[in-house]
């Protein structure tokens, strides 16, 4: 895998993620857009500049892991593992049919380059300290990364996790929260407030970075600054938009699994066609 | 009798864990702020740098071993029963067993004889969750003896798997040389009258039970079906056919325990009749262990009586 370090190529890269999301959810009839578009941006960056591993060889035992502990952004994780070269690009329409190996949230024994299963929200930052901790007892140099939803926020598990990460000091570790705001019964601060969400990931211990979650440049530095700290885990809190990049998803709640019919699917391949050309 | 004959199952499994952190660089063990009560501390004093105390998060933990097994490692992961498969479950059945991982869950504690902590603390519930799982294998050995080679075959087998033990000191039914194997009933006692099945410590009940059956003149077949899943059909039908009917005895809930497992089979293949001895639609309480089994009929003196009433019908 060829690593992108220009930054128009990263953001054109994570437009044709994009395309692929939107395109095999309106194929598949159903699935999640809001969330897999929010963390594109994110997504790319990780995959085509960040990590490190082999899609000849998936189970390479230094690769960085990847953990989509957001499970229903599957469409976002198919995406970037095809594009990586996992498995063929025209699987992506395969998507929640019968006898795929895209089930409609990650199943990883079916699937290589899927770490690990996930789909019940709230679990993947414990897998990913699992992961760490062995790192760790190994004397190992990969990195684990982990994808959380903000609304995900709310199972206390998460808040277990965290505490054990800076208790046994996991700076392998880095969590990436997607901060679109918006959960499937509207407004988080509405729903479940998180905020101050900063103010509690400080006060576990962790390893805080706000960014722009679309600002390529700020993603690659948040990046960068993981990797120089020592002795704690670190979380970027990402501030996203849901269903960025295809202007009547924004900010809807009522995008988060709901797959456009003929005329949506066209004019959001159309909005991000021309972004990829620009 | 020799003092070794005595002994808590948890003891079989402490022992068990100190042979394969010699042997076995991979294997970890990971507890819930209960090492001295599951004895997980003989490990961890041990071997400090592969024992995991994750403090009072029994969700956490499962998961945090999931990550470990993905890398290669074989973790396992205890706790009170009560608290692993209920407070768990989740965990167990959305990453550990639909991801295929190689966990190995240690519930202690099972059954009413935990005694004096009361139905919050006694597992009975706990086979029939772990049973209902894909993937995962479930054992129940009856004594020290058999919780140390239950141990020790489980770290080398691939795969989720529940192992069930209890609190009590009982009376060992099998020894050192007994021979063990996952999957494969043991028949204890071969008799011609009926046949008991039994599953876990309540075995040594079943044990004192037939001494006052022998003096009754009658003479069952002892089984223990210490696998849970995969069960042991062959054994089931072949004493189902023998006898026409079937005794189970367990420290469990009658739904969906090894009563259920083994009517599940009976039912399929070779229909009897069964009569199941177990927790009928209950919790379980406070009191002495001794005391407790007597209220639920699973002492060796309500069995007996049971066993009579059944070869009699």
């Amino acid at each position: 895998m060829e690593r992108i370090t220009e930054i128009d190529q990263l953001k054109r890269k994570a437009e044709e993620i994009r395309y692929d999301i939107v395109d095999m959810i309106a194929e598949a009839g159903s699935g999640h857009p809001g969330g897999s578009l929010s963390a594109a941006d994110i997504g790319a960056v990780l995959f085509f500049n960040e990590m490190k591993y082999d899609p000849q060889n998936p189970e390479w035992k230094d690769r960085d892991k990847f953990i989509l502990s957001k499970g229903h952004a599957a469409p976002l994780l198919y995406t970037l593992l095809a594009h990586a070269g996992y498995f063929e690009r025209s699987e992506l329409k395969t998507l929640r049919k019968y006898k795929s190996r895209l089930q409609g949230h990650p199943a990883s024994y079916m699937l290589p380059g899927v770490e690990v299963s996930t789909g019940s929200l709230g679990q993947g930052l414990s897998i990913s300290c699992g992961i760490a901790m062995a790192g760790k007892m190994d004397k190992k140099n990969y990195r684990v990364y982990t994808l959380l939803g903000d609304g995900e926020l709310d199972e206390g598990q998460v808040w277990e996790a965290a505490m054990f990460a800076t208790h046994k000091k996991l700076d392998n570790l880095c969590a990436i929260v997607d901060r679109n705001r918006l959960q499937i019964d509207g407004d988080t601060e509405q729903v479940m407030a998180l905020e101050p969400l900063k103010a509690k990931w400080d006060a576990f211990g962790w390893h805080t970075i706000l960014i722009d979650g679309h600002n390529i440049s700020d993603i690659l530095h948040a990046f960068e600054e993981f990797n120089t700290i020592r002795k704690k885990p670190t979380i970027i809190l990402a501030k996203t938009v849901k269903g960025k990049g295809v202007s009547f998803m924004e900010n809807i709640a009522g995008w988060h699994g709901k797959a456009p019919n003929k005329e949506e699917l066209e004019q959001a391949l159309k909005e991000i066609k021309a972004r990829m050309h620009t | 009798m020799k003092t070794q004959d005595i002994k808590p199952i948890r003891d079989g499994y402490g022992n068990a864990l100190l042979k394969l952190g010699e042997t076995n660089p991979n294997v970890l063990v990971l507890d819930a702020d209960l090492s001295t009560s599951t004895r997980t501390n003989w490990f961890g004093e041990k071997f400090p740098d592969r024992f995991i105390d994750v403090g009072i998060a029994e969700q956490n933990m499962v998961d945090i071993a999931a990550g470990l097994s993905l890398e290669g490692k074989i973790p396992f992961v205890t706790t009170y029963g009560v608290f692993v498969s209920g407070r768990a479950f989740d965990q167990l059945r959305n990453t550990v067993c639909y991801s295929q991982l190689n966990v190995k869950i240690v519930g202690s504690h099972g059954g009413i004889s935990v005694g004096p902590d009361g139905g919050s603390h006694q597992a009975i519930e706990d086979i029939a969750l772990m049973r209902i799982l894909p993937s995962m294998t479930v054992v129940v050995p009856c004594d020290h003896f058999q919780a140390y080679k239950a141990t020790m075959q489980l770290a080398k087998m691939k795969g989720p798997a529940y192992l069930r033990l209890a609190r009590e000191a009982t009376k060992a039914i099998t020894n050192e040389n007994s021979n063990f194997e996952i999957g494969k009933a043991q028949i204890v006692n071969e008799g011609e009258d009926c046949a008991i099945f039994f599953a876990g410590t309540i075995g040594s009940e079943v044990m004192k039970a037939l001494e006052l059956l022998h003096d009754k003149n009658i003479f069952p077949t002892i089984i223990n079906i210490h696998t849970i899943k995969p069960i042991d059909k062959e054994c089931i039908i072949k004493y189902a056919k023998k006898f026409g009917k079937l005794m189970t005895v367990e420290e469990h809930l009658q739904a969906g325990g090894l009563g259920s497992a083994i009517a599940e089979v009976l039912a399929e293949n070779y229909p009897a009749k069964m009569k199941m001895l177990a927790i009928y639609d209950r919790f379980g309480e406070s009191g002495k262990p001794d005391v407790l089994l007597d209220a639920f009929g699973l002492s060796a003196r309500k069995i007996c009586e049971q066993v009579e009433e059944f070869v009699k019908e």
